[in-house]
C-alpha cells in the first residue's frame, strides 16, 4: 500500500490521514487522504476504485440480453432502476413499443426501489451520525418493500426484472394488494421518521450549515439527483427527460435552497412522500395486455449511438451505447450519479470539521461500486 | 442428558446438598464460549453487504446468535465475512485485514463473487477470481446475493466447526 | 435553440467544423486540436452556455480514438455532442476539460486510466481506478490480458 506508507505530517505542520478503503462510515470501500490543521479540513482527496469491477469491458462481449444483469450490481440500491435504463436504452436502438402495461409496473416497481432506497439511507444516515433506532426503524418497512420485489421478480436486491421490451414475467396476482398495504403502512411511518431524526436537535446541529454546495459548483460538478436539488438546482430526469410514461404521472420534483447536509436530507424525505403519492395513483390503473413486447431471440441494435438516461435513486444515470451492428455492444459507458457526485466530496468538505465529513457523505448517499463500476 | 442439550451447553451437572458441581472438557467450555459471541468485522464492499445489514436487522436479528457485535477494527474481530467482489487493488488490503485479526480468526466467503468472481468470471481484467486465492475460507455462502437466511446458516455452520476444535487449533479429526 | 439554429451559430464561428445528425443528439464533430476555442465558445457564449457536462467518455475505433462529450444548458434546455477525433493513437493527447467544468477532472481521470488518453493541462492526471503501477489501458481494444478469461 504505497498510499498508506507516505508521511503522516507535511511541511507545513498538517497531518495527513487515511480513512478507508474499510471504514464503516465510507459506505463500502472509498478511501479518502484528508489533510488536516487541527480539526479543519483543508484537502480532501478520493482514492477510487477498490471496487473497479470491469463491468464496461465485460458489457462489450455479453449480449444486449445479458448485459443488464451487471448494472444490478453497479447501483445495488437501486437496481431496478438501473435495469430499466439499460432496457429503455435497447429499446430505443430497437424502437420497440413497451406495452402500457409493463410500463406502468415498471414505473411501480421503480418507485418502490426509490422508496427502499430512501429508507436505507436513513437509516444509514442516523446511523453515521450516532443514532442506532433509525437503522432498526427503516429495515423494518424496507423489508416489507423487499418482499414484494421477491414475490414479483424473484430477488430481493439485484431483480434483473427489466428486460429489452418490458419485463421478464407478469407481476404476482397479490401485488396490488401487498403494495396497498405496505404504502399504508409506510404512510403511517413517516412522521415517527421525522419525529426520530429531522426534529432531533443534535441532528439539526450536526447537519444545518454543514456542507455547502452551491447550485453553480452543483452544476459545475455534474451533480445530480438529491444531492443537487438540494442546492436547488432541477434536474429531475422524470421531469426534464421523461421516460416509460413518467409524463402522464402527478408529482413534485422536490427543490430545497440551503444547499447543506440538512437541505438533502429534507429533499430524500419529501421524496419518498413523492414516491409513494405516485404510487397511490398507478396502483389501481395497472392497464391488462402484455408485460412484454415481442423481440427476436438475438438482438441486434443498428448501427449508431444510444443515449437513455433515468433518475436513479441517487441522481442521473445514463447509457451510452455504441453499437456497430454486431450482437453485442462496441462500447458501453455508464455515466453514473455517484461518480459526479462523489467529485464534488473535497469541494464541500473542505473547510469543514472532520466530524462533519462523515455528515457529508451520509447526505451525499455514496454507493460505491456505482463510482467505481 | 439429551444430545441435543450436550451441545448447548458442554458439561454435566452433578447435584450435591449446596448446590452443584459442573464436569466438563476445558476444551469443549472454551469453544462453546468463542463459538457463541463470534464477532464479525465490518467489512462489505457491494451488493453482499446490504444483505449483511438485512442480517443485522430485526426481522433476521443475528444477535439471537451471539453475532450483533460487528466490529469496526480488525483487531477485536474474530470473524472476517467477506461480502462483495474483491478486486486486485483491494486484495492487499484484504490480506492486511486478515493479518491484523487475532488468533483464533475465521473467514466466511459471502456470494458467488468471493467464491469464484460469480457474475465478474469472464472478460473481466481487475476481479479476484475467488477470495481464496487471497485468505482461507472456512464457510461459502452462494447467492448473488445471498439471502439473510443463508448468511445466518452459514455462521451457525461455523459455530459447529468451532464446536468441534481443540483449543491449540487442532481438529478432532486430526488426532491431537 | 434548436439543431438548425446550433449549426448555423456553430459553423459562423467555425467554419470547419462538421455535423453529424443520425443519431439522437446533434453531433459537433472536430478535430482534438481545435477543440478548447470551441469547447469555451460552447460554455461561455450566451446563446449556448452549456453548464452541465453530463457525459463524458472515449471510443476507440482500433484506427483512432474519438472523445464525446454530451453537453446540456439548464438555461436553454437543448443538449449535443462534440466529437473530438484523436488521429494519434499511439500516443494520444487532447486539451483538458477541467477548468471549464470541474466534473470533468474525475472524467477525464478515468478516460486516462482506462483509454490512456493525455489530458494537456490537468491539474492532476493519476489512474483513477487501477493501481498506479497497471500496465496498459483495459478498455482500448488491443488490450490483452493474460489473465482475463474469455468465453
Amino acid at each position: 500500500m504505497s498510499l498508506l506508507g507516505e508521511d503522516i505530517m507535511t511541511e507545513e505542520g498538517e497531518f495527513v490521514i487515511n480513512i478507508g478503503p474499510q471504514h464503516p462510515s465510507t459506505h463500502g470501500v472509498l478511501h479518502l487522504k484528508v489533510w488536516l490543521d487541527g480539526e479543519m479540513i483543508k484537502k480532501v482527496q478520493p482514492h477510487l476504485g477498490y471496487i473497479h469491477r470491469s463491468i464496461e469491458k465485460m458489457s462489450e462481449s455479453l449480449s444486449y440480453r445479458n448485459f443488464i444483469y451487471a448494472t444490478s450490481r453497479m447501483d445495488y440500491l437501486s437496481a431496478h432502476i438501473n435495469n430499466q435504463a439499460c432496457a429503455l436504452c435497447v429499446e430505443k436502438g430497437l424502437q420497440v413499443e413497451v406495452p402500457p402495461r409493463a410500463q406502468i409496473i415498471r414505473i411501480l416497481m421503480a418507485e418502490l426501489t426509490r422508496l427502499s432506497s430512501h429508507q436505507l439511507w436513513w437509516g444509514c444516515t442516523g446511523l453515521d451520525l450516532g443514532a442506532v433506532t433509525p437503522f432498526f426503524y427503516a429495515f423494518r418497512e424496507r423489508e416489507a418493500v423487499l418482499a414484494i420485489m421477491e414475490e414479483s421478480c424473484g430477488a430481493r436486491l439485484t431483480q434483473n426484472y427489466c428486460v429489452p421490451g418490458g419485463v421478464m414475467y407478469d407481476i404476482h396476482p397479490n401485488f396490488q394488494n401487498r403494495v396497498k398495504d405496505v404504502i399504508k403502512q409506510i404512510k403511517s411511518k413517516f412522521q415517527e421518521y421525522d419525529d426520530i431524526l429531522s426534529g432531533n436537535v443534535i441532528f439539526e446541529q450536526r447537519t444545518k450549515g454543514v456542507g455547502y454546495l452551491s447550485p453553480e459548483d452543483a452544476v459545475s460538478f455534474g451533480c445530480t439527483g438529491p444531492t443537487a436539488r438540494g442546492s436547488g438546482v432541477s434536474c429531475d430526469v422524470r421531469k426534464w427527460f421523461p421516460y416509460d410514461g413518467y409524463e402522464k404521472v402527478q408529482f413534485k420534483e422536490i427543490l430545497e435552497t440551503g444547499g447543506d447536509c440538512y437541505a438533502r436530507y429534507m429533499v430524500r424525505m419529501a421524496e419518498m412522500k413523492q414516491s409513494v403519492y405516485i404510487i397511490e395513483q398507478l396502483i389501481d390503473h395497472i392497464p391488462e395486455g402484455d408485460f412484454q413486447a415481442k423481440t427476436k431471440a438475438v438482438i441486434k441494435l443498428p448501427k449508431g449511438e444510444f443515449y437513455q438516461r433515468v433518475e436513479t435513486a441517487r441522481g442521473e444515470l445514463g447509457v451510452y451505447i455504441v453499437s456497430d451492428g454486431a450482437a453485442s455492444p462496441y462500447r458501453i459507458k455508464y455515466r453514473s450519479p455517484n461518480f459526479s457526485n462523489l467529485s464534488a466530496l473535497g469541494h464541500m468538505a473542505t473547510g469543514s470539521k472532520i466530524g462533519d465529513l462523515v455528515a457529508i457523505m451520509a447526505t451525499i448517499d455514496l454507493v460505491i461500486p456505482d463510482v467505481d463500476r | 442428558m439429551a444430545e441435543t442439550e450436550k451441545m448447548i451447553f458442554p458439561a454435566q451437572l452433578h447435584q450435591t446438598a449446596d448446590g452443584g458441581i459442573v464436569v466438563s472438557k476445558l476444551d469443549e467450555m472454551i469453544n462453546w464460549a468463542r463459538s457463541n459471541s463470534l464477532w464479525p468485522l465490518v467489512f462489505g464492499t457491494s451488493c453482499c453487504a446490504i444483505e449483511m445489514m438485512s442480517a443485522a436487522d430485526a426481522k433476521y436479528d443475528w444477535s439471537r446468535f451471539g453475532f450483533e457485535v460487528a466490529r469496526a477494527t480488525p483487531r477485536q474481530a474474530d470473524l472476517i465475512i467477506v461480502a462483495g467482489t474483491i478486486v486486485m487493488k483491494m486484495a492487499p488490503v484484504l490480506k492486511r485485514l486478515y493479518d491484523q485479526m487475532p488468533d483464533p480468526k475465521y473467514v466466511i466467503a459471502m456470494g458467488a463473487c468471493t467464491i469464484s468472481g460469480g457474475p465478474f468470471f469472464y472478460n473481466t481484467y481487475s476481479v479476484v477470481k475467488g477470495v481464496d486465492h487471497v485468505i482461507p475460507v472456512d464457510v461459502y455462502i452462494p447467492g448473488c446475493p445471498p439471502r439473510p437466511e443463508a448468511l445466518l446458516h452459514a455462521m451457525i455452520t461455523l459455530q459447529e466447526k468451532i464446536k468441534h476444535e481443540t483449543y491449540f487449533g487442532k481438529t478432532k479429526e486430526s488426532g491431537k | 435553440m434548436t439543431n438548425e439554429e446550433i449549426k448555423s451559430a456553430v459553423t459562423a464561428l467555425f467554419p470547419t467544423v462538421t455535423f453529424d445528425e443520425t443519431g439522437e443528439f446533434l453531433n459537433i464533430l472536430i478535430d482534438s486540436k481545435d477543440l478548447r476555442p470551441l469547447i469555451k465558445a460552447l460554455r461561455y457564449n450566451n446563446e449556448f452556455d452549456c453548464d452541465f457536462l453530463f457525459c463524458l467518455t472515449c471510443i476507440d475505433w482500433k484506427t483512432h480514438l474519438t472523445m464525446v462529450y454530451h453537453l446540456l444548458s439548464k438555461k436553454h434546455k437543448h443538449a449535443f455532442v462534440v466529437k473530438a477525433k484523436i488521429a494519434d493513437i499511439n500516443n494520444p493527447e487532447i486539451e483538458t476539460v477541467s477548468d471549464i467544468w470541474q466534473t470533468a477532472n474525475f472524467h477525464e481521470r478515468e478516460v486516462y486510466d482506462l483509454f490512456g488518453v493525455k489530458f494537456l493541462n490537468h491539474p492532476d492526471l493519476r489512474r483513477i481506478m487501477l493501481d498506479e503501477d497497471w500496465e496498459g489501458h483495459p478498455l482500448r481494444k488491443s488490450y490483452v490480458d493474460e489473465n482475463m478469461i474469455s468465453i
